[in-house]
């Protein structure tokens, strides 16, 4: 029976730091985005957001963290498949790696990301003579998009691959179907709602991301200028106003994403149960 | 942005071994090379070569220049930043986490679960957000800017810009390590401390804290790691103030603008080999808490 | 230390758990609260211990007030069906925990705590587990656990919540003669919940038999078993036949079939429900004359001194459902009755007992 233990204190306290903290430290101050975008007249918001060059990097935000959210999903699963099922030497410093993304600081992952694809770069010298330019471009920023998303990917499929009962696999074996059968019609079912709440953890990240990318990708206004850099831009030039409104794009984007991770997120823990 | 899944609770992971011995789980060594080929490449490609990068380019010009770039004053002010702003961001957000876990996983109240996506919320804002929400109410112009000048209080590009921004991007770490545990463990052994005559603060010191000391570890060390390398929030509320206001990621910006890549590298590999510290750390807790599952399911 | 429960109720949104329930419980006893799930024994257990708040009515403990005391001061000891033993300490920590929290003047001194331990975990019987972790035990020694541990703070009443509920069959029977005995010995008052009959009718004293948020009847075993006060009484404890039927003087009418009965405060036409339970059921020779319910055999279970006779009733009126029954026979009756299977009998009450049916009136 679930109801308000009342044995235990603290209910008030507790709650009333809850809130007071995440009032003034996320919710209060988020919520000046939207004060001061309201304060703005719609034409000029418009004459902002809808500029040509904020325009264009949207275009290269959004189309590079989609690309490099669906590479991820591929080799992260690829990856995720592996660390679970197959033995290989030096497992177990590849499964910790995985999250190197994650604790390594962005602006570390730029400048290493840029030196090694830059033309005289490990990687870069070897890719130019073939007529591929990464660094300083709209790949280069793709490439440390990628860089960053992996974890989001394997993090959320690997559990789901280690609780699978292999008790369907087997049941399927015996049914007749091929390994291949198996996998995309038992086993590949199961992983879908993980995969794409990995494709979209991946992708809200990649939207926002700013310290790996700005090393990287040259900064060339309508190539390879990210959204997030649409607003440092304003601001160097002290235009709040601007650097707000397009704050309040990347705000709304942001909002719509969580809501549609929680929506995957709870078809994920669904789908799990029902399996288990 | 968020962590992906959620992390502790309940890892146990099955030896491999365990799939390769039977034949219905049992792939092709053609498709096992292929898989592994391929997701081993993508992997040194993307993960590993970086890393090894960073430690290459730092150590290029020698030891000597590595120590100089490392003992340089403004390297120093830098790393003192950053010590200082995790220093109080983490802290703060485990007293938060605590108490957040504490409402959520032991009382019952309306609206409980859009709190706990509201306080997940500054993992989906742009670090370049976060940063200007602040200068949007302390800046020069922000709402509080007049009164803060008037008083003579600077906290954009100042310190308690840096540390406020951090505080903001490591907001829900320890909160969302806790909050699924605390709810899967039940309230029913503090109940029983209670009834044991137990008061309170005995309860909580005697038997919640040490059921979730591992998650609160976990919590800490992303929680710091984040903190010490946030980049685009603090650069934002910064002002770039070398000796001032440069933390360790700013730093090695601005070592790297002015093309001092060693400097920049050797800066940076003090940052990667903190990352690999956390990693440590991290698999390290892992194991703990896979050994003690381990224990409770071998009965 | 006597429990007065008077007109509690409480509910849990829309629902019911208690419905003005009162309840005196004497000192020194080992009472079962039993029912199906959902009855409302576990809150009215947790509103005893102080975990829970009615939304009305009070708690007296030996005669006082004890609705506004917090769980602290109320003096019970409490055992948790899944135990709650404190994960991180061992069996040792856990028993002493109670004597450890007690501020530092009430407290006893460290060596007089060991001693207490001891002798606690000597109870139990379990002295040489005191250095292992609660997840290296097995069910029924966490059990014990809990209960030196609940013991350790002394407390005046002893509540227990499904005590035998997570463990297997054997084990659980062993528990049950052990915690008779441990009662027996220490005559500390002692509630327990439980949903399982069979449990409450070995160990208990005294039985509170409770169905959707109100009592149905408070007696010993014996009197619960023996004579159910109520249709549920009769339906939840043991084994019983139930016919479904109306009255006709001094009938009762089931289907194309007659039971006689000998009440006389229903009148005709009254749907009644009428339980016999399995050894007060005869099996009689079919023939049409003859007053009982028609029914065929199905399968005989011998087993020892006792049999069991499975029987199907199949009327017409029941729409083709089937109705079974079950008489218990000594085997040299069954034996001199000689019954086949599919053999037409008549079955007949030496003890019937009737209720206003509910479902059907």
């Amino acid at each position: 029976m679930s109801s308000a233990s009342r044995v235990l204190p603290g209910f008030g306290l507790s709650l009333g730091f809850t809130l007071a903290y995440l009032s003034l430290i996320v919710l209060i101050p988020l919520s000046a985005v939207f004060f001061k975008t309201a304060t703005m007249d719609f034409e000029r918001f418009w004459s902002v957001v809808a500029s040509d060059r904020v325009v264009a990097s949207y275009k290269l935000s959004f189309g590079m963290s989609l690309l490099a959210a669906a590479i991820n999903v591929v080799f992260g699963l690829m990856l995720a498949w592996a660390i679970v099922r197959y033995s290989f030497p030096g497992k177990k410093i590849v499964d910790a790696l995985v999250d190197l993304p994650f604790a390594l600081p962005t602006a570390v992952a730029g400048i290493s990301l840029t030196a090694l694809y830059a033309p005289n770069g490990w990687l870069g010298q070897l890719l130019e003579p073939l007529g591929i330019k990464i660094a300083f471009g709209p790949y280069g920023v793709l490439v440390a998009l990628v860089f960053i998303g992996l974890p989001f990917v394997v993090r959320t499929v690997q559990p789901i691959i280690e609780d699978f009962d292999i008790g369907f696999e087997e049941a399927a074996a015996s049914l007749g179907a091929s390994r291949w059968q198996t996998f995309r019609r038992v086993v590949f079912p199961a992983l879908l709602p993980a995969l794409l709440t990995g494709f979209a953890l991946a992708f809200a990240r990649a939207v926002g991301e700013y310290g790996s990318v700005i090393f990287i990708a040259g900064n060339i206004p309508f190539v390879s200028e990210i959204t997030p850099l649409m607003i440092i831009t304003r601001l160097e030039e002290f235009d709040y106003e601007g650097a707000t409104a397009i704050a309040s794009v990347m705000l709304i984007v942001s909002f719509i994403l969580l809501l549609v991770i929680n929506l995957l997120q709870g078809w994920t823990a669904r789908s799990t149960r029902r399996s288990a | 942005m968020t962590s992906a899944g959620s992390p502790l609770a309940g890892r146990l992971s099955v030896s491999s071994t365990h799939f390769e011995d039977r034949l219905a789980t049992r792939d092709s060594t053609f498709v096992k090379a292929l898989i592994l080929t391929l997701s081993l490449s993508f992997f040194a490609l993307f993960v590993v070569l970086p890393l090894i990068l960073v430690f290459v380019e730092a150590f290029r010009k020698g030891g000597e220049t590595y120590i100089a770039s490392l003992t340089d004053p403004d390297a120093i002010s830098a790393i003192k930043l950053t010590l200082l702003a995790a220093a109080i961001a983490v802290p703060l957000n485990l007293i938060f986490g605590i108490s957040a876990a504490w409402a959520i996983a032991r009382f019952e109240f309306r609206g409980k679960q859009f709190l706990i996506t509201l306080i997940d919320l500054p993992f989906s804002v742009s670090p370049v957000v976060a940063g200007l929400i602040y200068v949007l109410l302390f800046g020069a112009h922000g709402w509080f800017g007049g009164w803060l000048q008037a008083n003579d209080i600077k906290i954009i590009f100042a310190v308690p810009g840096i540390v406020l921004a951090t505080i903001f991007v490591t907001f829900p770490f320890v909160a969302r390590e806790l909050i699924p545990l605390m709810q899967s463990q039940g309230r029913e052994e503090e109940e029983a401390a209670i009834i044991l005559g137990a008061s309170g603060l005995q309860t909580f010191w005697r038997v919640t804290l040490p059921n979730v000391k591992w998650a609160l570890l976990y919590g800490v060390i992303l929680c710091n790691a984040r903190a010490m390398g946030e980049f685009g929030a603090v650069s934002v509320v910064s002002g770039h103030i070398r000796g001032e206001t440069n933390t360790m990621p700013l730093h090695v910006e601005i070592l790297y603008n002015e093309y001092q890549f060693a400097a920049a590298f050797a800066v940076a590999s003090l940052l990667a080999f903190l990352a690999l510290v956390t990693l440590f750390l991290k698999t390290y807790v892992e194991w703990q808490v896979e050994r003690n599952v381990a224990v409770e399911n071998d009965k | 230390m006597s429990i007065a429960i008077q007109s509690i109720a409480k509910s849990f949104g829309s629902f019911r758990a208690l419905d003005d329930v009162s309840l005196d419980l004497p000192r020194g006893e080992l009472v079962a609260l039993l029912g199906p799930s959902g009855c409302g024994k576990t809150t009215l257990l947790r509103i005893i211990a102080g975990l829970e708040t009615a939304d009305a009515g009070r708690i007296l403990l030996d005669g006082q007030d004890a609705t506004e005391k917090h769980v602290r001061e109320r003096q019970v000891g409490f055992v948790f069906q899944h135990y709650a033993l404190f994960r991180h300490m061992s069996v040792f920590e856990n028993v002493a925990f109670g004597m450890r929290v007690k501020p530092r003047k009430e407290r006893l001194a460290d060596t007089e705590i060991r001693r207490r331990v001891n002798e606690l975990l000597d109870l139990v019987q379990l002295g040489w587990l005191k250095d292992r972790y609660p997840a290296q035990l097995s069910g029924g020694q966490r059990q014990r656990i809990a209960l030196a541990r609940a013991l350790a703070v002394e407390p005046q009443v002893l509540l227990l919540d499904e005590p035998f509920g997570a463990l297997d069959a054997k084990v659980r029977k062993e528990l049950r003669r052990w915690l008779r005995r441990l009662h027996d010995e220490l005559h500390i008052s002692s509630v327990f919940v439980t949903h399982d009959q069979e449990e409450a009718l070995e160990v208990a004293d005294r039985i509170v038999l409770m169905n959707r948020g109100r009592i149905e009847q408070v007696g010993t075993p014996r009197q619960i078993y023996e004579e159910p006060a109520t249709s549920f009484a009769y339906s939840f404890i043991g084994n019983v036949n139930a016919f479904h039927g109306k009255i006709e003087g001094n009938f009762v009418r089931v289907g194309g079939d007659l039971l006689p009965h000998a009440r006389t405060d229903l009148t005709d036409g009254e749907p009644v429900v009428a339980y016999a339970r399995p050894h007060d059921t005869e099996i009689i020779g079919d023939a049409p004359e003859v007053a009982g319910v028609a029914a065929r055999v199905n399968r005989v279970l011998s087993n020892g001194g006792i049999s069991r006779v499975e029987l199907i009733a199949n009327g017409p009126e029941r729409g083709g459902a089937k109705d079974y029954f079950e008489v218990e026979v000594s085997s040299e009756e069954l034996s001199r009755m000689a019954l086949e299977n599919g053999q037409r009998v008549r079955l007949r009450s030496r003890r019937l007992s009737l209720f206003r049916d509910q479902a059907s009136g």
